[in-house]
Parts: structure tokens; sequence; C-alpha cells
């Protein structure tokens, strides 16, 4: 929202009604003694999307494993809505609130739509031996709620391997937001996407925004990042490269730092015939 | 809240034809989803088409064929693989596979038998004995899996390996011999054969209680599998594992399940096999396991995983009965039964994969 406020409020311990959903702060993770994290800093919102930029290698998915609770943090401290806490499962942060959507295995392609939107939520009807799935219901919400983030599916039997790259993130993000899902945490969503399907992606990301979820979106695409973004981290090798808000940066010095900067005018040199 | 997909918006009493073609036209579209289209969709159905066809072609072919005796008998024989074959398909959906199961029913068989004889117990311990120590062997294939993470492929080669040397290494340890004593004079054989091994008539046809095993089996694995959230499971480990275990599915004690389902499937072959031949041959089961699997293949199921059906299964497990029992009727050279399958199988397989390009296929 405002420049100021965030940079007063970094090392502001104590919890209060505003808490961010999500905080990290100074927090490093370590590989043996290889580092994969040191000393990042983010915060995310309700109703905000912040972007975590960065190249190949640059520690990305070491972010979102700890933020996903798939890994747990070596140094700093990891709050969710101002509690310091250590996730140790992907379970405990679904049931915290934080679900992740990843690039390549948001779904399972063979099953049907509606068995993937429910999957590891089944809502059940009946007891003991004919606790049965509530097909119906399953099938009219997993249509109501993608119509509601806008995917008009005609056909929600069909298997979602049919559907497009960009059509399967959605239904993954409107899963993620129907089942309560506070933060939402995106693993390159466009990345494998074209132009079109990418457009796609970034609307559905902004309605998630627009349901009131905090959003991480992880990516290299400076472009995707700046049309939804409100707040950019940058990561280089593991360290913070830089924080910004959307009000401080403009795109075109964003491109700048994700291209690498003065390493892309060396590269130019070097190329130059 | 809501993203700008309805320009009536809040005001639609006022226009209510304008805000609200669109559902129902999505709806109309599902309603016209053609029948055709639909069965193609089932992963049963070439299966029932070759079923069908290998009906038909029998019944011409061979004049015994549709006597009511020849029928209860391939029913019979298919309800002795079928049995196997639909828990070895739910587990293939689950992504994994068990080359022990022909063996695992011999060991069943044999557990049984020497424990009764030996403790000269009511045969009814024997039973629950045997299947304590069947389900410890499925335990340890599916906790062997989840465990070393190895592929299933080489745990259950390994089991196999191990319950064949034991099955010898035992009985002829216990027995003296490769073959059980016979129990047939002990307490409770005859309330036990009633159980696993007896014959029902009606009117004049006669049918083995296997038949109704395997058909409990087959409705009992198709509800688990459509209309449970542990079969939404299965169909998930198999399909995409590490989307399965991103949104919480005990992805370790669904494996662990399959495979103990198989195995209470096994104990019940096993004492079918026990009850009624009274006496079990120790060396008895190797090769059925990939009968098992050519069944659930032919009746649907992906080697991959995450596709296929428990009614498939059994059809595969019917087109085995028909094809083995036919060739007889017809009178026939048996050594041609082989062959037969093979084919059967490469077919059956193709087709899957042509079913499950179309599944897969990206716009």
């Amino acid at each position: 929202m405002n420049a100021t406020e965030d940079m007063n409020a970094t090392q502001d311990p104590q919890p209060h009604d505003d808490a961010p959903l999500v905080e990290l702060a100074g927090v490093s993770k370590f590989y043996g003694n290889i580092r994969a994290l040191e000393d990042i800093s983010l915060r995310v919102h309700p109703g905000e999307i912040t972007c975590v930029l960065g190249d190949n290698g640059a520690g990305k998915s070491t972010l979102i494993k700890i933020i996903s609770g798939l890994h747990q943090h070596d140094g700093g401290t990891f709050s969710i809505q101002g509690e310091e806490t250590r996730l140790a499962s992907p379970r405990e942060a679904l049931d915290r609130g934080i679900a992740t959507v990843y690039q390549d295995l948001a779904v399972v392609p063979l099953m049907p739509v509606w068995r993937n939107f429910f999957l590891g939520s089944e809502p059940t009807v009946g007891r003991g031996p004919l606790r049965r799935l509530d097909v119906q219901r399953m099938r009219r919400t997993t249509h109501s709620e993608l119509l509601r983030m806008g995917i008009d599916l005609r056909d929600v039997d069909q298997p979602i391997g049919t559907l497009s790259g960009g059509e399967r993130q959605s239904v993954a993000i409107a899963r993620a937001v129907h089942f309560g899902a506070k933060v939402l945490v995106l693993d390159e969503p466009t990345a494998a996407l074209g132009v079109k399907q990418s457009g796609v992606v970034l609307k559905y990301v902004a309605a998630a925004r627009d349901a009131g979820l905090g959003v991480v979106l992880i990516t290299h695409n400076p472009h995707h990042a700046y049309l939804v973004g409100d707040r950019f981290v940058l990561l280089k090798r593991g360290a913070m490269a830089g924080a910004y808000e959307k009000d401080e940066l403009e795109l075109e010095e964003l491109v700048r730092q994700m291209a690498g900067g003065s390493e892309l005018e060396e590269l130019s040199h070097e190329l130059r015939r | 809240m809501t993203v700008t997909t309805q320009p009536g918006g809040p005001d639609g009493s006022t226009e209510p034809a304008n805000s609200s073609p669109r559902p129902p036209t999505s709806d109309e579209r599902l309603v016209h989803r053609s029948l055709p289209v639909r069965l193609l969709r089932r992963p049963e159905l070439g299966a029932v088409v070759g079923a069908v066809a290998l009906f038909i072609f029998f019944a011409l072919v061979a004049d015994s064929f549709l006597r009511p005796s020849s029928l209860s008998t391939v029913l019979y024989f298919s309800s002795t693989l079928g049995i196997m074959a639909v828990p070895v398909a739910l587990l293939m959906i689950g992504g994994e596979f068990d080359l022990s199961t022909g063996v695992m029913v011999t060991s069943s068989a044999l557990a049984s038998s020497m424990f009764s004889y030996q403790m000269t117990a009511n045969t009814w311990v024997g039973v629950g004995v045997s299947l304590l120590v069947t389900l410890a062997i499925g335990f340890f294939n599916g906790f062997m899996l989840t465990r070393t993470k190895l592929p299933s492929f080489i745990i259950t080669l390994g089991t196999f390996l191990m319950l064949t040397g034991l099955n010898l290494g035992l009985t002829k340890l216990i027995s003296g011999t490769v073959t059980t004593k016979s129990i047939s004079d002990m307490e409770g054989f005859d309330s036990a054969k009633a159980v696993f091994a007896s014959t029902l008539t009606i009117g004049s046809v006669n049918l083995q209680i296997t038949i109704v095993w395997w058909l409990a089996l087959v409705a009992v694995a198709t509800w688990i599998l459509l209309r449970t959230n542990v079969g939404n499971w299965i169909f998930a480990v198999g399909g995409g594992v590490e989307a399965a275990r991103a949104v919480g599915v005990p992805v370790a004690r669904t494996k662990i399940g399959l495979y103990l389902g198989v195995a209470f499937a096994a104990w019940v072959s096993g004492q079918h096999l026990l009850f009624n031949y009274d006496t079990v041959q120790s060396g008895e089961g190797v090769g059925n396991e990939l009968i098992y699997i050519a069944a659930a293949v032919i009746g649907g199921c992906l080697l991959t995983g995450g596709y296929g059906s428990a009614v498939g299964a059994a059809v595969g497990a019917l087109i085995f009965g028909m094809a083995n029992k036919g060739i007889i009727y017809a009178q026939w050279d048996p050594d041609w039964f082989k062959f037969f399958l093979g084919a059967m199988l490469l077919l059956a397989t193709l087709l899957n994969a042509w079913i499950r390009k179309r599944a897969e296929a990206t716009r």
C-alpha cells in the first residue's frame, strides 16, 4: 500500500490485527554448507500480490518450500498472522491457510475435473460403511466455483488433462480459493504458457487477490509480475537483491534488474561483433 | 469477489433474461453429451466389446458352449482368476504392481492347512492364522514400497522369489513332502468348505461359490473406487503422486491399503484352493500373477496407473475364462490358448494407449 509504513515495520515484532498474513524476516536456509537462502524478508498482506523474482538458482523454489511447509528455515523468523511458526508438513501449511500451486504437479491429468477439485478434501455423506462421496455436490460446486472464477467449463466430467495448461493452473487456483486459503503461493504459474494463456492465468491470480487472498507469485518474468504485483522481492544467488513497492518501481527498472543489469551490459559487449 | 463474468450483475431481478443465460447454456451442453462419447470414456469398454464378441464367436463354433453346465464351468474358471484380478486392478490403478500374487495364494493355502494339521486345531483357526499371515505379506510389500521408494516391480519380484522358496522349503520341512496332508477329516472342515468351496444349485445349474465371492469383490471394489474418498486417492496416487501429496492425500497409507486388499483376495483364493482340493501342492501358483495382471490390463487398466476399473478387470477375467474353456468346447488343441491370450493382451493394450492419448490430449 504505502512504502514508508513497510520500511518502518520490517523489524516490528509484536503481533497486531493488521499483521501480515505471512511474514518472513531475515530467513536463511542451508543445505549442508551450501547457502540456499540468506536473510530474506518479505510480507504478504490480504488482497495484495507479492512477487518474488529471480533467475534460475536464485533460491525461489527453496523459498516456496519453506512457505509451503516442505522444508524448514534455519535462521530468521517465519510468522503467520503475526505468530511465529515453523511448519512441519504441507498438510499443516494447508490447515493454516497456505495453499501452494506448483507449476507441473498441480493436478492429476487423467482424473475428471470435479475429482481433482476436491482431491484430498472430499465431502462425504452417510455414515459407517455407507459413507460415500457427495458426488452431486462435488460436481455442482466445481462447476459453480469455476464459474465464479470466470472459468466456464463445458463438462466437469472431462479428464483435467484435456484442459489447456492455463486452465489447469486456474482450476488449481480456484480450488485453493474454495478451500478457504488465506495465502496462495504460485510457483511459476505462467512459465510454460503462451502469451494468451499467461493472460488467462494472471486474470485468475487477480481474481484470487480480489477475493481477499494474499498471493505470493514466484516468477522469472518481470512483465507478468509488474502487471499484477503490489510489491516485489528480487532474489539473486540466495540473497535479496532488492525489495520494492509498485509505486517505487518502473517496469523498465524491474526488467533491467531481472535481466541481470550490469551482467547484461557485459554480455552485450561480449556478443558485439 | 466475483470476476466480470455476468454483465447483469447485482440487479439481476430487472434483467433476468440477460443475466441468466450462461449457466443454462452450459447445462444444455452437458445434457447433449452423446451416449457413445460417455461410453467411450469408460475404461472397460474395450473389454466388454471383446467379451461379447468372444461369447458370440464361441456360441457359433462350439455347440456345447451354450449349455448351462458349460457356462457355469466358464464362470467358475473366470471367478478363480477374477477374485485376484479385481484387487490387482485396484493396485494397478494406484500405480503399482504385485508379482507375488500367484504364489501368495499358495502361501495362504499352505499356512492354513499346515497350521490346522500340525496344531490339530479347528480348521477355522488355520483359516484365521492364514488371514493374518497373508495380510502380513501384503503389508510387507506395501511397507517396503513406501519406505524404500524402490519400484514395486523389484520389491514384489523379491517377495515372489522368497515366497516361492518358502512355500517349497517350509512345506518339505514340516510335512516331509511337497504336498500338504489331507485335512478333510478335521473339525470345521465342512463349514469352511461351505464358505470357500461349495456349490450352489439354482434350478438345474450348479454354481461354485467362488462366483459369489467374485461378484461381491467386484461390487465392493467398484463402490470403493467410484464412491468413496479412498477411491479418489487410489486414482490420484496412480495418476499423479506428487500432485496427490501436495493436496494432502495420505499416499503411503493408500498404497499399503491396496496391498492389503490384494492379500485379502489371495487369502480367499488360497482358502478356496485348500477346501476344494483338500491338499495343497506347494509349487503351485507360479505364473498366475501375470495372468491377473493381464486380465486387469485387458479390462482397461493402464500399466502406468491412474486409470482403470474393477468391472473391467472382472470382464478381463471372464474373457480368459471363455477363451480357456471355449477352446476346449470347440474341440481345438488347447495349445492355442496362450497364443490367443497374448494377441488379446496386445490388442487391449493398444486400445488403452489410444484411449489414454485421447484422454490426455491437450488442446
